[in-house]
């Protein structure tokens, strides 16, 4: 008798109790895992990808509109959260080093700093939203803009059409992005739970790791929007 | 009592389908074979919706005057028509049905990678499915299954927000098909099972994964823009406000030109699988026809733009898309003469999935062909939205995918009921769906060629179309009767049929080496692999080796 079977059942025996039946063993499980999650960044990517076809033609279109519209958006607003999700994808790290080399109260609080780091985040964005609320910047029947100037071109007018255009697709981008933020929250509202029973070790913290890898996504997907959008012909 | 008892009962062996019995165990399951078959009466219950909506729009067209079905409701017919043969049937078919079932019994695995995004899926299928039937019954949908702005967001009264959700839904779970299938063939291969001994249907899923992954969003994004255009007038699509109605079909064909291949692809790996066991031979050209899938995949994201060559792009843009829609013949191509070149000397047996596979290839070159004619600028201009499309596409998706579909449910029937089907009535079948779907949609191709177009309920000013769209009515009639059969013997067979050896067809494949149906974790032992795929020539050759296993 070949010796793969004894081996496979010796495995079998001394299995970690996260090892899913249909996995040969935990690098398998950990691979399939994160490839998992590479993969479904590649449908994200172009998820976003659309939006950010569909902007990049209307930009070039109506250059200046966009640039009008761009600059009634609070840019100190847009760079703090720029920020704050620099911040967190740090603290992500640390979480999945913590997991990796079992430091459960540096998981535990790098976990925590990250989802506190998201919700001021989407607090921002709030009152960001809030604002352009007021200032009837919202699209739909109570749209205006109205005798808003195109930088650089003294006397020249934005068309509020074609600005109506930069903010749909600033607030669905910016919509989808929060959206992901918040699943974000969610999956590492989980991973707290999961650290807090204390399920993560060296050699099972594959979650860590794929949740970590969707937060640094929305993260850039942020590092992208924040120029586009705030950063139109902008000039000190 | 007693005495009954007392009777020795044949002990069947444990396996998928009775070690459990119930709803939920159905509802809750895990298993890739149960989710395959949960898969399987969902989109046939869609198979028919869509049927009996083709079959109103033929109805209508029987005669020349609007007498059946007025304006409104036609369009509606053609629209649901299309958006549930698309969106509820052909795109997840094979890949959900077959694929779901075979992509880990072909590569020696235990399940796919991921057990409950695969439950998962379906349950946003069948979401994204009620939604559809609750769209329909409250009023349904008249966009056409293209939704073309700006009709679909400034002007149509029907429900496209929520046809529109509903293809959303239904398309993350064939995102997640894709992805759970990419993951598994990566990481799941039995040892021994290089990439260069995967049988072909493994490399077509491969590259429909590809699509489904990196085309589906887009779609669902463009999807999610018309709605919000449509509730809010953004303008993004809205030319009066500055936006523009061809960037929608631009997004929309990005994802909707990769389609066909979605609905294609996995055809032709049934289809490779097939001939090779019915020639008895190894595919002609395995690599060739394993790379063609990847290339038509990567080819297919190239060419979105020949829907659009009347939509005012411009003409050095469309000379490129259409050079490029001619270099996707090229890997489809490919695949027609190795197969031929396989039948080429093979011992042929015409048993039903062959039948079926003899179908597909003359249908697929035909559709290709004439496909060819569409990529031709000149042509295309002449024949755009007129019956010569529809032809071309129904060539492609039901002359293709679905006798690829069929003839692969014949060719695993066996393995996923442990059962045979009445053969003397599936070849039946495979001949009636031939010449009913061929009488059908040749007509189609006339209509279009003299002009009549497509999606229009009247033709009272040209009564001289009548008697080509009577032929295609009366074909449509036997293509539905060849439709129906299958369902009838296959559900027979499920109580009535033989019951199957665990290879009836002596076909190679690591699904052919397990038990029929296969037990829940698909082999007893983990198999190890030391032959070449279709090793056709070592399975008839009289010393047969014993199938390795390890041990």
């Amino acid at each position: 008798m070949p010796d793969s079977t004894v081996v496979g059942l010796h495995h079998e025996e001394h299995q970690h109790p996260e090892l899913l039946h249909h996995f040969a063993d935990a690098q398998q499980q950990r691979d399939a895992s994160s490839l998992g999650m590479w993969v479904f960044l590649a449908t994200e990517v172009m998820f976003f990808g659309g939006l950010f076809c569909a902007y990049l033609i209307y930009r070039r279109w109506y250059f200046g509109d966009f640039a009008a519209a761009s600059k009634t958006i609070n840019m100190g607003y847009g760079a703090t959260n720029t920020a704050v999700l620099i911040c967190s994808s740090l603290t992500v790290v640390l979480a999945v080093w913590a997991a990796q080399t079992a430091r459960r109260t540096l998981l535990i609080g790098s976990l925590i700093v990250t989802m506190l780091l998201g919700v001021t985040f989407l607090g921002i964005k709030g009152i960001e939203y809030r604002e352009k609320f007021v200032e009837h910047h919202v699209p739909g029947a109570s749209f205006s803009f109205e005798n808003e100037p195109i930088p650089g071109r003294p006397g020249q007018y934005a068309n509020p059409s074609h600005a109506q255009i930069f903010f749909s697709l600033y607030f669905v981008m910016t919509g989808l992005h929060a959206l992901h933020m918040i699943i974000g929250l969610g999956i590492f509202l989980w991973l707290l739970t999961m650290a807090w029973k204390g399920r993560f070790t060296p050699e099972y913290h594959t979650p860590v790791e794929i949740g970590g890898l969707y937060w640094h996504f929305v993260d850039i997907v942020w590092i992208y929007l924040f120029p586009l959008l705030y950063l139109i012909d902008r000039h000190p | 009592m007693s005495m009954e008892i007392a009777i020795p009962q044949p002990v069947e062996r444990e396996n998928y389908l009775n070690k459990e019995y119930g709803v939920w165990s159905w509802l809750l399951t895990t298993d890739h074979k149960r989710i395959a078959l949960l898969y399987l009466i969902s989109i046939t219950f869609f198979f028919f919706i869509g049927g009996f909506f083709a079959l109103l729009i033929r109805l209508e067209l029987l005669t020349p005057a609007g007498d059946l079905v007025q304006a409104d409701t036609y369009n509606k017919l053609f629209s649901m028509h299309g958006i549930v043969m698309i969106f509820f049937f052909l795109v997840p078919s094979i890949p959900a049905v077959l694929g779901n079932f075979l992509v880990p019994l072909m590569i020696g695995a235990k399940d796919l990678a991921f057990p409950r995004i695969n439950l998962l899926s379906w349950y946003l299928y069948i979401i994204g499915g009620a939604m559809m039937v609750h769209c329909m019954l409250t009023g349904g949908v008249d966009t056409g299954w293209t939704f073309y702005a700006p009709f679909s967001t400034n002007f149509s009264n029907t429900k496209v927000v929520e046809a529109a959700l509903a293809v959303f839904v239904a398309g993350f779970s064939s995102i997640l098909t894709g992805l759970n299938f990419v993951v598994t063939i990566h990481r799941m291969r039995a040892p021994g099972l290089t990439w260069s001994r995967l049988p072909l249907f493994i490399w077509a899923h491969y590259a429909t994964s590809i699509i489904q992954l990196l085309g589906t969003p887009v779609l669902a994004i463009t999807l999610t823009l018309v709605a919000a255009e449509r509730a809010l007038h953004l303008g993004i699509f809205d030319p009066k406000l500055g936006g523009d109605p061809v960037l929608f079909q631009h997004l929309f064909w990005f994802y909707s030109h990769p389609a066909v291949y979605i609905m294609i692809l996995p055809a032709m790996g049934v289809i490779s699988e097939i001939i090779a066991c019915f020639s008895r031979k190894r595919i002609f050209g395995y690599s060739f026809v394993a790379f063609s899938s990847i290339a038509i995949a990567v080819f297919g994201f190239l060419v979105w733009a020949h829907h659009m060559f009347v939509a005012g792009t411009s003409v050095y843009a469309a000379l490129v898309f259409s050079l490029l829609s001619y270099a996707v013949a090229v890997p489809s191509a490919i695949k027609v003469f190795n197969w031929t070149a396989t039948l080429y000397k093979g011992s042929i047996h015409y048993d039903a999935p062959m039948l079926y596979a003899f179908g597909f290839l003359g249908l697929f070159t035909i559709g290709g062909l004439t496909g060819l004619f569409l990529a031709a600028l000149g042509i295309d201009v002449h024949v755009t939205d007129t019956y010569f499309v529809v032809a071309h596409f129904h060539y492609i998706m039901v002359g293709g995918a679905v006798m690829g579909y069929l003839g692969g449910m014949h060719f695993w029937w066996p393995k996923i009921s442990g059962r045979l089907y009445p053969e003397g009535w599936a070849r039946l079948a495979a001949l009636i769906v031939f010449v009913g779907f061929n009488l059908t949609f040749f007509p189609q191709f006339l209509l279009g060629y003299l002009g009549m177009p497509r999606r229009y309920y009247d033709y009272s000013h040209m009564p001289e179309f009548q008697v080509l769209n009577v032929l295609s009515t009366a074909g449509a009639t036997v293509l539905g009767v060849g439709y129906l059969l299958p369902m009838v013997y296959f559900l027979w067979s499920m109580r009535y049929g033989k019951p199957a050896s665990d290879n009836p067809w002596n076909a190679a494949g690591l699904e052919w080496k397990t038990a029929s149906p296969p037990p829940t974790f698909n082999f007893d032992e983990e198999p190890v692999v030391t032959w070449e795929a279709y090793n056709y020539e070592e399975l008839d050759a009289p010393h047969k080796e014993e199938v390795p296993v390890a041990r």
